[in-house]
């Protein structure tokens, strides 16, 4: 269990003071200057040294993706704060966006300036309206202070931070989708190579990168990489916050080690699966794109991004949704197909004709008003959609289904036997 | 799933007038030098809202075409972006506008008992407004608050930890004109793990 020292959101749940005058008292932006007088390769190879992967749900790590950004292209360079947390089961980045603004905030300027940037836009999502008020106040506290502006934090770099709001489209949350988005157009993912740190906001270099990996920035220039390293397991080190939502007793956010088995996390944090531990059926870990997980495996699964590959999951964004056997399995899928047919952006074929389709059957599978035959024909489409698009929402839409049918196809089956028993008689 | 913000239809008032409160102008003043000059297009987002706020919740087709001139964009693009993202309501809404989460950590905690009570309530179906304009009931995929599941967003404001009796209340309340609590609806602060604090 992660020590309470080794917490590096020390008030996730808002406990103390999230103004300036609090943040201080938590350490945030007591030495910023001595951080920044590193210099930019040395904060680069420090996040690099830290194994630090990136917290969006990709997993890839920091350290490379800053040191993508050219060293002296001449142009202006672009930090953009993803903040537009959409995955259902995931609400890490609110806490840390209400709570610990400056933490972010102090980040930004880290980021900023390890890879020559001068402007951080975040952009936050358009429902999270308080959140956007308390990050609002933090930055003109900011600004008032002096910590960001024309010399920030007394070193001579200037460094500006703007707030932009979306509008309510889980697809900006792609990178690409977010910088159409920020450039005032719909918000259409585009295609790579080009890739962001080439061509990225409004065709300069970009780079775009999650609430929580650009926060933790600070700290592990502060105790260091090895520290940092030293958490978790090798390759996927530190800490991480966990969203753990649905059938359990707790629902919560908790900040643990990288690699904390899924049951202790459960058992431990949210208060146990609602009913007990052999009442439950199947988990979600790593929010609603990924595959889930029965509980044959969550018995001894570890919470890292190579684990959960391993048996053919993801880490994700660590969103955690908990299902205990009075669960409609199949119904739960229906709904988040549902969701990605909503929010497919309409650009390419098969994940704008492919969701609808894929969530159109999944609704017959629920009463079981379906063919046998038409689970291997549902299956098939998954695959067509999946690694066929621009971005990965296709892959999103697709593996949760074949989640599914992988470990409960039997269920599918009985329904679809039953439902014909019943026609007949 | 009907919704305000899904639809692609642009009401248009011919003799309805928009023009920017003096308020408002000198926020977008403030906005555009967010962004690199002759990038202003990059506002629309920010000034759609803003547009919103002003119009009662909704944009009308003369917001959307104040909203281009002020930027000096094509109509068309302002639309491209006012139909493609679902917050900007393109038809009216009712004062209270209940969005009730119905993904699968919401419906897993019971939201599809929200939906019931929203509709006995206010006596109307999920799409509609109440005749009084008091109320507008949609459905909305995730919010983000899940840990705090089920829940619902009345405007600007996230109502948490919800079950059908006190989301019962709460809508009775807002019924009636009456103020009520933000955030979690069983005190617990924020997500921390423990129920009541």
């Amino acid at each position: 269990m992660l020590k309470e020292e080794d917490k590096i959101f020390k008030n996730l749940y808002g406990f103390e003071d999230w103004s300036l005058a609090g943040a201080k008292k938590r350490g945030i932006w007591t030495n910023t200057k001595s951080l920044v007088e590193k210099g930019s390769d040395n904060i680069v190879e420090e996040i690099k040294n830290s194994q630090l992967r990136g917290r969006g749900g990709a997993g890839f790590p920091a350290g490379l993706k800053w040191s993508f950004m050219p060293k002296k292209s001449g142009k202006p360079h672009y930090l953009v704060v993803n903040a537009d947390e959409s995955e259902p089961g995931t609400c890490k980045d609110r806490e840390i966006m209400r709570n610990d603004p400056h933490l972010l905030l102090e980040g930004c300027l880290i980021a900023g300036f390890a890879m020559h940037a001068h402007v951080c836009y975040i952009y936050i999502r358009g429902e999270y309206y308080s959140e956007y008020s308390n990050l609002q106040k933090a930055i003109d506290e900011a600004y008032e202070n002096q910590l960001i502006g024309n010399n920030a934090c007394g070193t001579n770099w200037e460094f500006n931070i703007y707030l932009h709001r979306g509008a309510g489209a889980y697809i900006c949350g792609e990178e690409t989708a977010l910088l159409e988005s920020l450039e005032g157009k719909k918000g259409q993912p585009r295609l790579k190579p080009p890739f962001p740190a080439a061509t990225g906001l409004y065709g300069y270099p970009t780079t775009v990168t999650n609430v929580e990996t650009v926060a933790v920035a600070p700290t592990i220039l502060r105790k260091g990489s090895k520290w940092f390293a030293s958490l978790g397991n090798e390759n996927n080190t530190g800490t991480k916050i966990f969203s753990i939502s649905g059938h359990v007793n707790n629902p919560c956010n908790v900040e643990e080690e990288m690699g904390i088995r899924l049951k202790e996390l459960i058992e431990k944090h949210a208060g146990g699966v609602i009913g007990g531990w052999e009442n439950l059926l199947a988990v979600i870990p790593g929010g609603a794109s990924v595959p889930l997980i029965p509980k044959s495996i969550c018995d001894n699964v570890k919470m890292d991004f190579d684990s959960l590959k391993e048996v053919n999951s993801g880490l994700g964004t660590a969103a955690v949704i908990v299902m205990n056997k009075s669960t409609d399995i199949v119904e739960a899928i229906t709904r988040l197909s549902h969701f990605y047919k909503h929010e497919s952006c309409g650009q390419c074929t098969p994940c704008r004709e492919g969701t609808g389709w894929m969530y159109r059957i999944m609704k017959k599978m629920v009463e079981g008003n379906i063919q046998v035959q038409e689970i291997d024909k549902l299956i098939d489409v998954t695959k067509q959609v999946e690694g066929h698009t621009i971005c990965a929402l296709g892959d999103a839409a697709a593996w949760p289904i074949q989640g599914l049918m992988r470990h409960f196809r039997h269920e599918v089956e009985k329904r679809i036997k039953e439902y014909a028993i019943g026609r007949v008689a | 799933m009907k919704h305000p913000g899904l639809t692609n239809k642009i009401y248009n008032k011919v003799n309805e007038k928009f023009e920017w409160s003096e308020e408002n102008f000198y926020k977008i003043n403030k906005i555009i030098k967010n962004y690199p000059s002759g990038r202003q297009q990059s506002a629309v987002i920010p000034l759609l809202d803003l547009a919103q706020r002003q119009n009662k919740g909704w944009l009308s087709k003369n917001s959307l075409e104040k909203v281009a001139e002020t930027l000096s964009m094509s109509y068309v693009r302002v639309l491209e972006v006012a139909t493609f993202y679902s917050m900007f309501n393109l038809q009216p809404i009712g004062e209270n506008f209940v969005q009730i989460c119905r993904t699968t950590p919401c419906w897993l905690r019971g939201s599809d008992k929200l939906i019931e009570i929203a509709k006995e309530v206010t006596n109307i179906n999920i799409g509609e407004t109440s005749n009084d304009n008091k109320f507008t009931i949609v459905e909305v995929e995730c919010l983000g608050a899940c840990c705090n599941a089920p829940m619902v967003q009345i405007n600007d404001d996230y109502y948490e930890d919800l079950d059908s009796d006190n989301f019962k209340k709460l809508l009775i309340k807002l019924k009636n004109n009456q103020s009520v609590k933000k955030g979690s609806q069983i005190n617990r602060q924020t997500s921390y793990p423990s129920r009541t604090t």
